[in-house]
């Protein structure tokens, strides 16, 4: 079921041409573990090594994620950003993770150890949860559900458990009323940002990743849906930025108010799983975001320019897919350094009196869409 | 009307969040605005704002001559006693005794740069200079005497 439905997917739409691409590899591996072990070993191997490129690419992702937010923070504030570690600064990321490595994880005397020392591992556990059913190219991708979507809005209301515990567990008034304004954030954006993946699914008909990308092969759906699409791609952008807890609402961590929320208490490699699972958790959304209004991994096409067209096919659709997802990280990591942190208040009227009714509205238009092939 | 003002809050809310994004974005894509300081590589070309303020000095001209004429007004505008004027009376050629500055003490250690001595002096004898890099081993080193060494007041300032 893990490597295995790379080649399962129907992808008569292109004829992409043959060049190095993750398909050809993921394949291979999978003829070779099959020729050499019996099926059932061949799958654990092949689950051990999705595994271990899982915790490789979060290691990367960590690392390329910190970096580029602080280049993008410096180079909007008008400042230079790293530039003393390595070349041009490259080396900055690595140097803090050492240091966070080497660092005393403390655990306070109050506090309650179990789920104090549990809870940036849930944290983890649910952000390699979401990594499953993300399309990262053409044909290569961990589990090709059916209810792909479904299971992506589900999983990831699991986000708040281990932001809830950690600031209950800590035993500090800050993390738990960081935790307790990120458990009212998060329950209400999840709203608004179910009912604008709704839309997209209102058009294409079908829960699974590759339905929806395959879908969008004559266009991607913010082109293809008119203004009900554009409505839910921004409705889409404001509520994950929520979700993942990030400026302009902050208000779990806060600086300024709650020093650091919910992870006041923690330091070294606990902290680090903390701060990595938030760079993961804005990949994820990011690369879902891309997934259902840019098409995923889909090159860029338009109408009958065969030429154009046939020069974006040339493109890897690995390079299509993670193009999208830092386009979108850029924009979410623009409106941080941006905007101002939201009242408590502010940030409870905007998603009630707002975002839901203009979502729901908006799924109502989309509905209408659909059923009268008003889009192209 | 309920619903028009609504409408137009939400594209008022939108246009302006545009607005700050237009500029973050312009800051983002034109670096040279950017007014950092690399510091200690560009030790030689370090350009400062005209507005900062290292410590108080003393312009000589070439002659060996300054303009202060010891009337102690910066003194007594110091708020925490940085500066203290110590006189001596000169013998002009025609016999009479003229009050002079014999040393003009500054207190580095104390000075918080507030520029009340350089507004109060009537003479433009001081100055605020641009530098910075104050570190001693030995805090006598921070008490300086602003007058070179055989230096006297120039022709002409009263």
């Amino acid at each position: 079921m893990l490597l295995t439905s790379a080649f399962l997917i129907p992808c008569s739409l292109f004829k992409l041409q043959k060049m190095w691409s993750l398909t050809d590899i993921s394949s291979a591996i999978h003829n070779w573990l099959n020729q050499t072990f019996n099926p059932t070993w061949a799958l654990i191997i092949e689950m051990v090594i999705a595994g271990i490129a899982v915790i490789g690419l979060f290691a990367v992702l960590g690392l390329v994620l910190v970096l580029m937010e602080r280049r993008v923070a410096a180079w909007m504030q008008i400042r230079l950003g790293p530039n003393r570690v390595g070349p041009f600064g490259l080396m900055q990321s690595m140097a803090d993770t050492l240091k966070l490595l080497v660092k005393e994880g403390m655990t306070p005397d109050g506090a309650d150890k179990f789920l104090f020392n549990l809870a940036p591992f849930i944290a983890m556990m649910v952000a390699m949860l979401l990594m499953a059913p993300i399309a990262f190219a053409k044909g290569f991708q961990l589990w090709d559900m059916n209810i792909g979507v479904l299971y992506i809005s589900a999983v990831s209301s699991i986000m708040v458990i281990s932001i809830l515990m950690a600031g209950w567990a800590s035993n500090n008034k800050y993390s738990l009323m960081g935790a307790m304004r990120s458990g009212a954030q998060i329950v209400s954006y999840e709203l608004s940002a179910g009912l604008s993946i709704l839309t997209i699914v209102v058009l294409t008909g079908s829960l699974n990743i590759t339905d929806i990308i395959n879908a969008q092969a004559d266009g991607w759906w913010v082109f293809k849906g008119h203004i009900p699409v554009i409505i839910s791609f921004v409705i889409f952008i404001i509520a994950v930025t929520a979700e993942t807890n990030r400026a302009p609402f902050d208000l779990a961590e806060a600086e300024s108010e709650l020093t650091a929320g919910f992870h006041t208490e923690y330091s070294g490699m606990k902290f680090a799983l903390f701060f990595l699972a938030e760079y993961i958790n804005v990949f994820i959304v990011c690369a879902i975001g891309a997934t259902l209004f840019l098409g995923g991994w889909m090159p860029f096409h338009i109408g009958h320019w065969e030429a154009f067209n046939h020069a974006m096919d040339y493109i890897p659709s690995s390079v299509w897919f993670f193009g999208k997802t830092f386009f979108l990280i850029f924009v979410i990591m623009w409106f941080r350094w941006t905007f101002p942190r939201l009242r408590i208040d502010q940030l409870l009227n905007l998603e009630w009196k707002y975002l839901l009714p203009i979502s729901m509205f908006n799924l109502l238009l989309a509905t209408a869409v659909a059923i009268l092939g008003w889009h192209f | 009307m309920f619903i028009v003002k609504y409408i137009k809050d939400v594209f008022g809310g939108l246009k302006s969040l545009l607005i700050g994004m237009r500029r973050t974005g312009y800051y983002f894509t034109h670096h040279k605005e950017i007014i950092t300081e690399q510091y200690p590589d560009n030790r030689d070309t370090l350009v400062l704002a005209d507005r900062f303020k290292g410590e108080v000095v003393m312009p000589h001209d070439e002659n060996n001559e300054h303009r202060c004429t010891g009337c102690t007004a910066c003194e007594l505008a110091c708020p925490n006693a940085t500066l203290k004027v110590v006189t001596k009376f000169d013998i002009t050629p025609e016999g009479k005794k003229k009050k002079a500055i014999d040393k003009l003490v500054y207190h580095l250690e104390l000075c918080t740069m507030c520029n009340l001595c350089i507004v109060a002096c009537p003479s433009d004898a001081i100055v605020m200079a641009q530098t910075f890099e104050h570190s001693v081993f030995n805090r006598a080193d921070l008490t300086k005497i602003l007058n070179n060494p055989g230096s006297k007041i120039m022709d002409g300032v009263e």
